[in-house]
């Protein structure tokens, strides 16, 4: 069921100094689809998925070899602009992060990074992305309240909305449910379902039932390698690889 | 009895409990008392030659009139000069540091030669200004030497404040803003300086508080002069006029009082006026800190 390739890895290969954490990945990441990224502790999952948004760049002594081409150009190329790469690439990090500004300030602050000025576009895209992320009607009447005020849950959907505020091609979710209850973690999901008929979403996941629920594509790593990817249905009901079965079944560290 | 919460402790633990505070109360009293005495002293010698005359004039033999309002002038615009290079420098230095330099070892050593210089006494930064600025320089005996040379003593002091709350900047606000497009100097202007700001300007707070108390420097540097400066035909004129003088501050004063003229009311006197500056600058510190901190 896959559509248009949007992310490709040729034998990705990623060292941390002398700790090699990426051995030749290679997939490709459907576009408009949810891909999830498993696999137990230290693997490599994090990793891969700031490789896209070039996140790694900002770890000292990282050596990336391979390629990873987004909609054919090469994000480790020369003249690539990290900037508009990171972009077009959005991420949600794990922990919520908020900035220490008002809740209108964190969502403008994306369009202003990239030269909204106008206050009429501005409070349109504040509106428009609370919306999407499915926090609107909670902050619509403290949008100037410090987004530190709000609750866990509400500051990852806020979260969500400043990297949809820049209307990015892909959205990378690092582990985004992890810290919150099920009911935030279901408006998430829900979220994200939505959001991928306009969003390509690549999630890592401790949590096998929701790469099962909102996944399109899974995606297991193992220390560093790529064990098995494929259709999240095919992959969680008849696993290829021996290891891919241990972890899902729960027999695997 | 194992279990119990009712016994209370051993006789022996109790009678060690109580010597100990009485020892730490003890303690603090004598301090207090102490504090207490030295500022009731201070306040009883120099509050009855205070006067409004006294704060606003300039001394004058002729007319045989006592004034301190060149020294309040000097140490204000001592204060400026010395703000005006270190916000700049100092800030920018830090900034430079933390976020910019990626050669770990000498960042180190910068770090440990900005912390060395920040306990050295000051009368070598005197030496060193007399010799840079007032001879090599040419600039002689004169406010902006003494600026300049207090420059030199606060700069580690700005540095490692600033740096210091540079780093309390948590990782995550980086990585959000650069995860959204961000520029390295755009993250750090919009969320890493106003987060930090606040450490800022208690340190520039602090740097005033050590150019307020600090005489040696300034005596050797800045020199004794108690007239006003002269104000010209213009703005620049007035500006080299001030510049150019020797001026003492209110510090410099209170030895040139006490020590060269043997006047010790006018020397309480200014021993009041320097307290009260003492405790604003503290206050404006705390509050600041706090109410940036709020925002
Ligand atoms: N900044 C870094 N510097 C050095 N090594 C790192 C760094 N980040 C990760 N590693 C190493 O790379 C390997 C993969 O780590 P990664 O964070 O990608 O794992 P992960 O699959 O995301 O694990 P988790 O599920 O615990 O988040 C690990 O061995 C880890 O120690
Ligand atoms: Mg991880």
């Amino acid at each position: 069921m896959s559509g248009n390739t949007i992310i490709e890895a040729k034998g990705l290969e990623l060292w941390y100094g002398d700790n090699h954490a990426l051995k030749g990945v290679s997939l490709e990441i459907p576009e408009n689809r949810i891909t999830a990224l498993i696999g137990p502790s230290g693997c490599g999952k994090s990793t891969f998925l700031k490789t896209l948004n070039r996140m790694n760049d900002l770890v000292p002594g990282v050596r990336i070899e391979g390629q990873l081409l987004y909609n054919g150009e090469d994000i480790y190329g020369p003249d690539v602009d990290v900037t508009r790469l990171r972009k077009q690439i959005g991420m949600v990090f794990q922990k919520a992060n908020p900035f220490p500004m008002s809740i209108y300030d964190n969502i403008a602050y994306g369009p202003r990074t990239h030269g909204v000025r106008s206050r009429a576009k501005l409070d349109d895209i504040v509106e428009r992305s609370l919306r999407d992320a499915a926090i609107w009607d909670e902050v619509k009447d403290r949008l100037n309240k410090s987004a530190l005020g709000l609750s866990g849950g509400q500051q990852q959907r806020l979260c969500i909305a400043r990297a949809l505020a820049v209307e990015p091609d892909v959205l990378l979710m690092d582990e985004s449910t992890s810290a919150l209850d099920p009911i935030s973690t279901g408006k998430i999901e829900e979220l994200a379902l939505e959001l991928k008929n306009r969003y390509t979403v690549v999630m890592v996941t401790h949590n096998m039932q929701q790469a099962v629920r909102v996944s399109d594509m899974t995606a297991f790593f193992l220390l560093g390698e790529l064990v098995e990817f494929g259709d999240t249905e095919r992959l969680f009901s008849h696993p290829r690889d021996k290891r891919t079965e241990d972890y899902i079944t729960g027999r695997f560290g | 009895m194992k279990g119990s919460i009712t016994k209370g402790l051993s006789p022996r633990r109790r009678a060690y409990d109580i010597t100990m505070r009485t020892l730490l109360y003890a303690a603090a009293a004598l301090i207090c008392a102490l504090l207490v005495f030295l500022i009731g002293y201070i306040l009883y010698r120099g509050i009855p030659h205070l006067s409004w005359q006294f704060l606003t004039s300039e001394e004058s033999v002729i007319k045989d009139i006592e004034g301190i309002l060149p020294a309040i002038l000097n140490t204000v615009y001592v204060i400026i000069a010395t703000l005006i290079f270190i916000l700049p420098l100092g800030v920018g230095s830090a900034i430079y540091l933390t976020e910019y330099a990626s050669n770990k070892r000498v960042v180190a050593a910068i770090e440990f030669a900005t912390e060395t210089l920040s306990g050295m006494p000051s009368i070598i930064f005197a030496l060193v200004g007399v010799i840079v600025f007032c001879e090599f320089c040419g600039l002689g005996q004169s406010l902006i030497a003494g600026a300049f040379s207090l420059v030199m003593m606060t700069l580690p002091t700005v540095i490692r404040t600033t740096q210091e709350s540079l780093k309390t900047v948590p990782l995550s606000y980086r990585e959000g803003s650069l995860a959204l497009g961000s520029g390295k100097w755009h993250m750090i202007r919009t969320v890493v300086l106003p987060s930090s700001v606040d450490g800022i300007v208690t340190g520039c707070i602090l740097a005033v508080g050590r150019i307020v108390g600090e005489s040696a420097v300034l005596m050797f540097t800045a020199g004794m002069g108690m007239r006003l400066a002269k104000y010209g035909d213009s703005v620049g004129e007035f500006f080299r006029n001030l510049f150019d003088s020797s001026g003492a501050t209110l510090t410099v004063a209170l030895y040139h009082y006490a020590k060269e003229r043997a006047d010790f009311d006018s020397a309480f006197a200014v021993a009041v006026v320097l307290l009260v500056i003492a405790f604003g600058i503290n206050l404006a510190a705390k509050f600041a800190g706090r109410k940036l901190k709020k925002r």
